[in-house]
């Protein structure tokens, strides 16, 4: 059974339109991507899917239960986590009060400690800094602090919205090496990239958005052999 | 006597009566971008709300000193369920709306409040019962009361427990994201209604004590008591840079001390043409200057930051 599935999903902006009706389901365990242009609806499709945007037609399912209207304060209770697109840092709050945040709806201290400290390991550079304020950190800082603190909800799923936007070609590689390492501990994963061929690569099966529509679906494989993908989203 | 020092202290005591009120105007602007006009109003039933429980007790024979507490005691609560109850059922409703919306609403809570207290209080003035004796102590040439030393105490003690709640506390935490990024502190688990309603809550906790101070200060309520009270307060938090805590701590303080100078001096200032009557005149005096001069007041920051 489908970890996360969306059928007919719609959603709009007042009288705009911008999802038009997508099927989607990832399966437990799966790293799956949403590729598609600017403006294909990528964010939207995220943000309703973490409750921020309430859908106006379809039906959303996690783990078996309908979760479409949902806030997100209550998904992050059941278990899914979004890094929305420009990270979202709280910028004037320390670097160590962002990642504790993460961990906010829960109540296990001990386990909350054990994971701010994996945190810690899997972004030494959020522990030299642990003190300072966050909007004083680098894009690229930033972005490890948005995913170490989603990572703190101890999601099931976790949704990552362009976590390579504006980084530099360096930092992009290390991104795609955690999102595989958090992928092989078990935590699925639904990807939205600008950059198709990284993430078809570190992918299971990818989607292809387009004007708010589903146009292609497959394995993230066949995808980067298809002609037409390569040459929309490859650069030929 | 010496008027400078005795003008300081009068200006500190009334300075941390109007730091406890501005705080509830920052804190919810910090959250909400709105002006809870009808704050000033909290603050007057937090004094009548004290005074009715204190009259009701004023026969018996329990200590004056048990009595104005067991005032605050009730004022406390009442305050914030009406604190609570303004946000839920007049903003909540209009937390989409233009902000115009919003603040003609708050115009409309704090008028309906002050009608509500004239209907259940009446339009006299209502004094504050001789409950705690008064004992002078002189310093530097100048006298302090048992009553002046005990509200600024008291307003330093609420206003390190709100920095800390604010700054050390995990709900603190959810304040500040939710004031910074209330779609992002969703994310988080934080309930944003929730976080709001204790932000309303608290502030009209502190107006609570505020009210019951000014009464006892003065020696008198009245149902009008909170208009000019909540515009100087206002002032405050505009002055020390509104959404800022500890702006609207400094901004009180320092309001209190200028209102306070500016009366003692008033009659030299203007070659004896001016009363100190005239005091009020200073806090929209402040207004009117850092509105034009320095809008994001002392510690504020520029607006386009906010964003
Ligand atoms: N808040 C909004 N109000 C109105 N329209 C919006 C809003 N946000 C997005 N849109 C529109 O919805 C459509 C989909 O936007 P969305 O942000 O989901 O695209 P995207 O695929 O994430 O693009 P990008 O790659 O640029 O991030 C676009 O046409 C956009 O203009
Ligand atoms: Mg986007």
């Amino acid at each position: 059974m489908s970890m996360l599935e969306a059928r007919g999903l719609e959603v709009s902006y007042g009288q705009i339109k911008a999802v038009k009706g997508i099927d989607l389901n990832v399966n437990p365990g799966e790293l799956v991507c949403l590729i598609g242009a600017n403006g294909a609806g990528k964010t939207t499709t995220l943000k309703s899917l973490a409750g921020m945007l309430a859908p106006s037609a379809g039906d959303i399912h996690f783990e078996g239960k309908s979760i479409s209207g949902r806030a997100s304060h209550d998904l992050v209770r059941r278990g899914i986590a979004l890094v929305p697109e420009g990270r979202g840092i709280f910028g004037r709050l320390t670097v160590e009060e962002n990642l504790r945040l993460g961990a906010y709806a829960r109540k296990d201290t001990t386990g909350i400690r054990q994971d701010m400290d994996r945190a810690y390991d899997l972004f030494p550079r959020l522990a030299e800094r642990r003190r300072q304020s966050a909007g004083t950190l680098s894009g690229g800082e930033q972005q490890m602090l948005a995913i170490g603190r989603a990572l703190l909800s101890r999601p099931r799923l976790l949704l990552l919205d362009e976590p390579s936007m504006g980084l530099a070609p360096i930092l992009v590689q290390k991104i795609f090496e955690i999102i595989r390492r958090i992928s092989a501990e078990g935590v699925t994963l639904l990807l939205v990239e600008q950059n198709a061929k990284l993430a078809l690569e570190v992918s299971h099966r990818g989607y292809v958005l387009e004007s708010g529509r589903v146009t292609l679906a497959d394995e993230a494989r066949a995808l980067l052999a298809n002609p037409r993908v390569r040459q929309a989203y490859l650069g030929g | 006597m010496d008027i400078f020092t005795q003008q300081i202290i009068n200006g500190l005591v009334l300075g941390s009566i109007y730091a406890l009120v501005a705080l509830g105007y920052t804190m919810v602007y910090g959250i909400l971008e709105l002006i809870n006009f009808a704050h000033g109003e909290v603050t007057m039933f937090g004094a009548m709300i004290a005074l009715a429980v204190m009259g009701a007790l004023l026969g018996t024979d329990l200590p004056g000193i048990l009595i104005v507490l067991m005032g605050l005691a009730v004022a406390i609560p009442g305050c914030m369920a009406l604190g609570f109850a303004i946000e839920r059922v007049a903003y909540r409703p209009l937390r989409r709306a233009p902000r115009l919306a919003a603040l003609i609403t708050a115009i409309g809570v704090s008028i309906v409040l002050q009608n509500v207290a004239m209907l259940i209080w009446g339009k006299q003035y209502i004094s504050f019962p001789p409950l705690l004796p008064v004992v002078r102590y002189e310093i530097l040439g100048a006298t302090i009361t048992n009553l002046q030393i005990l509200i600024i105490v008291l307003s330093c003690l609420l206003m390190a427990g709100l920095l800390w709640l604010v700054t050390r506390t995990k709900l603190g935490a959810a304040m500040r994201a939710t004031a910074q990024a209330p779609d992002v502190a969703g994310l988080m688990g934080i309930n944003a209604n929730t976080i709001i309603s204790i932000t309303f809550i608290l502030g009209a906790a502190l107006a609570a004590v505020a009210g019951v101070m000014v009464a006892a200060y003065y020696g008198l309520a009245h149902y009008h008591m909170g208009f000019l009270l909540g515009l100087k307060a206002f002032t405050a938090a505009v002055l020390g840079g509104i959404g800022n805590i500890a702006g609207a701590m400094l901004g009180g303080l320092l309001l209190g001390i200028i209102e306070s100078l500016g009366a003692g001096y008033i009659g030299d200032l203007s070659f004896g043409f001016l009363g100190s009557h005239y005091q009020d005149v200073f806090a929209f005096f402040v207004l009117i200057l850092v509105l034009v001069f320095q809008p994001s007041g002392l510690l504020g920051e520029r607006v386009a930051e906010r964003a």
